[in-house]
């Protein structure tokens, strides 16, 4: 796998690749013709906070859903480890036997494209949020995280027997699920309102419940998609407390996200998918001072318009300004200069959406809002011609 | 029509109290006039054929009676119950301490009924010595569509799954009785009754099975499908199930061993009382009241087990249920064989009661008007539906002895006839005035400070609805 990586420091062997919590190897996802995801590979760390960025339709989604089986995937290999180190031999072991998942002791080792949703979530710990989000919205907060915690509690429930004879058992089972949901309630701000329907909390209070509800599985690796869409700067700010504090936890993060506020800020690996390809890896500076990551964005059509003063301004406004600090001293030559990183090129494809207007995206600059990635694919047929 | 000269009372009563009776006076009296106008050529006029064309004759009693009923209807409820707006302020205090108590009135009325519905049975017996057998009877078949309502109310209304084919399990338990019983002589009703339910819910697993991919419509389609496939092996494995002509001589329930017949060995003459056909009757209201009280207390138990909670968790959000490792297949099995348990309980009850059953018991208007009473009481409510089972099969019984109806409508008017059109109508009102069933708020299974019920407009109400 290290062929696909961007190493800040070539003789440190980043975190990612010496203890992966999960890697995916090779996935291809085709819906007919339409190939989402084309020979993907990339590893999330233990322990780590993991983005994974790209403008819309990129196959962000389409990646998550593979990793936490809603979808199958068309090819590929998808690991999830327990316990430390890459585990190769246990790895190769299982996927020679044509088992699903096998657990030694404290190490593990899952094989998610093999595996239905619900094992993944019940078995592999990996749990997940949704972009659109999906609670149980008639039922109240509190129950919403119980439903969570299912697999232990119908265990301790003796499969409902015991519980419909009311054994003690069962009773203190459902206080310790219910201590846990309130531990998790306070960590999202949410106790006040724990006996309120889940459907009649404010958006920003549903995105958090999402995810305390997600931590009530007991995962080891979380999946967010888009966590901070539609929050505001405070809560944005909440949300990456509140992320910090699940990684401090021993629980990995994988996250989808456009706010590139919470991204830069928390990440310490970003992955930059466009077209189903990946177009860059590695930790923040790395990733945000790459010109291919600039261009996805930006539409530009190829490096050079970075020369041109307002297109300068556009890359600042939209990856920040430490990232012109370092473009600053020779904007071109320096990430050009770098021993051309093995990044998968991206495949030929349709040029008509790159062909994105570098000048015209000064004139609206009116651009919504600083830290939001332009949507070049959206947005460029209409204004042809600029160029 | 002399409305708006009335004389008002006044004196020694306050103002406002004179005014809230002149308002509720005036407002009778105009409703009455309405009444009396529009009824006038509804209610006053009668149109006979005679030799020659039509003749028309006046009715004026049943006329001047719908208007004296429209009038005192309306000056009552003014009086007692609208008659709280108006006089404003001083009401109001009252009001909010009203609301506050309302779920304490509603523990107390559930208490009230339950201890009505022990005693039924004597307060028939009691006060109509005569028509006793007949009250029982309605009581039993009520009791029957509320354990069949509650049956099903666990797959449509906890776990969200349109099953359109309830009767399937119901026909299922009746037989797994009727031929255990009719086949080997040492089966009784109390030892077929496990049987039956285990063989509904071993039915409930086949029919969950195909249709745990479907969604929707889909669903409801084969539910349909699975319940007509029922009814019509029953009726065309002749060697088996006898075909149309059903199985007769099913044994009556004992109890402990005791027959409720005449002469030695018999329940009357264990306990030293004078024979009579009645005790049966009883003894089968407490079966089926007991089977219900079981039913019903199985089911709010597991409301408040994790599996309750996924049931609901389904119903609300099917893919966030897997995303949280529930295994969604399971769980619908769950539902679909407890279920389909309770129905065949509900249906080997039948069997002893008639004596005799065949497929034409098993009809789909049967499954039809199962979820008709889990739909109108609200789905997911117990004592929904209670109330709506006593609606819609008290009601169409009721509508069977409306005799007095003939003195409104003439002694040519058959309340029979009409029973199914003003059920129907009955129905429609009903939906339009409670969209969503009688009970339409949800109980939280579990709170940390206080359990506040939840509104239907939050409630998801799952699949094929």
């Amino acid at each position: 796998m290290s062929e696909t990586l961007v190493a800040p420091n070539p003789v440190t062997v980043p975190n990612w690749e010496a203890d992966p919590v999960l890697t995916v190897e090779h996935l291809t996802m085709r819906f007919g013709g339409l190939v989402a995801v084309g020979d993907l590979s990339f590893s999330v760390g233990r322990g780590d906070i993991t983005a994974l960025i790209g403008p819309n339709g990129a196959g962000k989604t389409t990646v998550f859903n593979c990793v936490t089986g809603f979808y199958k995937p068309t090819e590929g290999r998808i690991v999830m480890r327990h316990g430390p180190g890459r585990q190769s031999e246990l790895v190769e072991e299982v996927t020679a036997s044509g088992l699903r998942w096998k657990k030694n002791g404290d190490q593990g080792v899952f094989l998610l494209e093999r595996m239905p949703d619900h094992e993944i979530s019940a078995r592999a710990g990996v749990a997940r949020t949704f972009q659109n989000i999906r609670l149980f919205g008639g039922m109240t907060v509190l129950e919403n995280l119980l439903v969570a915690q299912h697999n232990r509690l119908v265990v301790a429930s003796g499969f409902s027997i015991g519980g419909i004879l009311g054994l003690p058992s069962y009773r203190r089972a459902e206080s310790e699920a219910v201590e846990k949901a309130v531990h998790w309630l306070k960590q999202t701000n949410l106790l006040d309102r724990a006996d309120d329907p889940a459907g009649d909390l404010p958006y920003g209070a549903q995105r958090r419940l999402e995810i305390a509800r997600a931590m009530c599985t007991d995962p080891h690796l979380l999946c967010l998609d888009e966590p901070a869409a539609g929050l505001n700067p405070r809560e944005s700010h909440e949300l990456n407390e509140l992320l910090q504090y699940i990684r401090g936890r021993g629980t990995s993060v994988l996250l989808i996200e456009h706010d590139m506020g919470v991204v830069m800020e928390i990440s310490d690996h970003i992955i930059v998918l466009d077209y189903g390809v990946k177009i860059a890896d590695g930790d923040a500076t790395s990733v945000r001072t790459d010109p291919k990551v600039i261009a996805a964005y930006l539409g530009v059509e190829d490096e050079e318009d970075l020369d041109v003063p307002e297109v300068r301004q556009d890359v600042i406004e939209a990856v920040g300004q430490e990232a012109i600090a370092d473009l600053a001293p020779e904007p071109i030559a320096e990430p050009a200069g770098e021993p051309a990183p093995a990044v998968a090129e991206p495949p030929k494809r349709a040029t008509r959406a790159r062909k994105a207007p570098a000048k015209s995206a000064s004139a609206e600059a009116a651009a919504p809002k600083a830290t939001r990635p332009r949507k070049p694919r959206g947005t460029s047929s209409g204004d042809g011609g600029a160029t | 029509m002399a409305v708006s000269s009335a004389k008002f009372p006044s004196g020694a009563k306050g103002h406002q109290e004179e005014s809230k009776f002149a308002h509720a006076l005036r407002d009778a009296l105009i409703a009455a006039f309405l009444a009396g106008v529009l009824s006038f050529f509804f209610i006053g006029f009668r149109t006979d054929i005679a030799p020659g064309g039509l003749s028309v004759r006046m009715r004026w009693t049943a006329w001047i009676t719908a208007v004296v009923i429209v009038f005192v209807g309306r000056l009552l409820l003014n009086l007692f119950v609208f008659g709280r707006s108006w006089s404003g302020s001083s009401t109001k205090p009252k009001s909010a301490p009203l609301a506050e108590r309302l779920p304490d009135l509603g523990k107390w009325l559930l208490r009230a009924f339950f201890v009505f519905a022990l005693v039924l049975p004597f307060v028939a017996m009691y006060f109509f010595p005569g028509r006793d057998r007949q009250f029982i009877d309605i009581a039993i078949l009520i009791m029957t569509y509320v354990m069949l309502g509650w049956g099903l109310n666990i797959v449509v209304g906890l776990a969200g799954l349109l099953d359109l084919g309830y009767v399937a399990f119901y026909a299922v338990g009746a037989y797994s009785f009727a031929l255990l019983s009719t086949h080997f002589e040492f089966i009784g009703f109390w030892t077929a009754l496990p049987l039956a339910g285990m063989l509904a819910a071993g039915w409930g697993l086949v029919l969950g099975f195909p249709v745990l991919r479907l969604r929707g419509d889909y669903l409801a389609i084969v539910t349909l499908a699975f319940g007509e496939i029922i009814r019509v092996v029953l009726l065309n494995w002749y060697d088996f199930t006898g075909g149309p002509n059903g199985i007769s001589g099913i044994p009556k329930p004992t109890f402990f061993g005791l027959e409720f017949a005449r002469g030695e060995g018999s329940f009357a003459s264990f306990f030293g009382i004078p024979y009579s056909p009645i005790h049966r009757f009883v003894y089968l209201y407490y079966i089926i009241f007991l089977l219900a009280l079981i039913t019903n207390i199985v089911t709010m138990r597991l409301r408040a087990l994790p599996i309750g909670r996924a049931w609901e968790a389904l119903r609300e959000d099917e893919i966030a249920c897997r995303s949280l490792g529930i295994n969604t297949r399971n769980t619908k099995l769950t539902a679909f064989a407890i279920g389909a348990m309770f129905g065949g309980f509900a249906g080997s009850f039948f069997a002893t009661r008639q004596g005799f059953i065949s497929p034409e018991s098993f009809t789909f208007i049967e499954s039809a008007i199962i979820l008709a009473i889990v739909v109108l009481g609200g789905l997911g409510s117990q004592i929904g539906v209670v109330i709506a089972a006593i609606v819609m099969i008290g009601g169409t019984e009721a509508l069977r002895n409306l005799g007095f109806l003939t003195y409104i409508f003439g002694p040519g008017f058959d309340p029979v006839q009409y029973r199914m059109l003003l059920f129907g109508l009955a129905m429609v009102i009903i939906m339009v005035w409670k969209p969503r069933g009688f009970v339409t708020t949800r109980e939280p299974t579990v709170a940390l400070k206080e359990k506040k019920r939840i509104g239907a407009d939050l409630v998801a109400q799952g699949e094929g609805h």
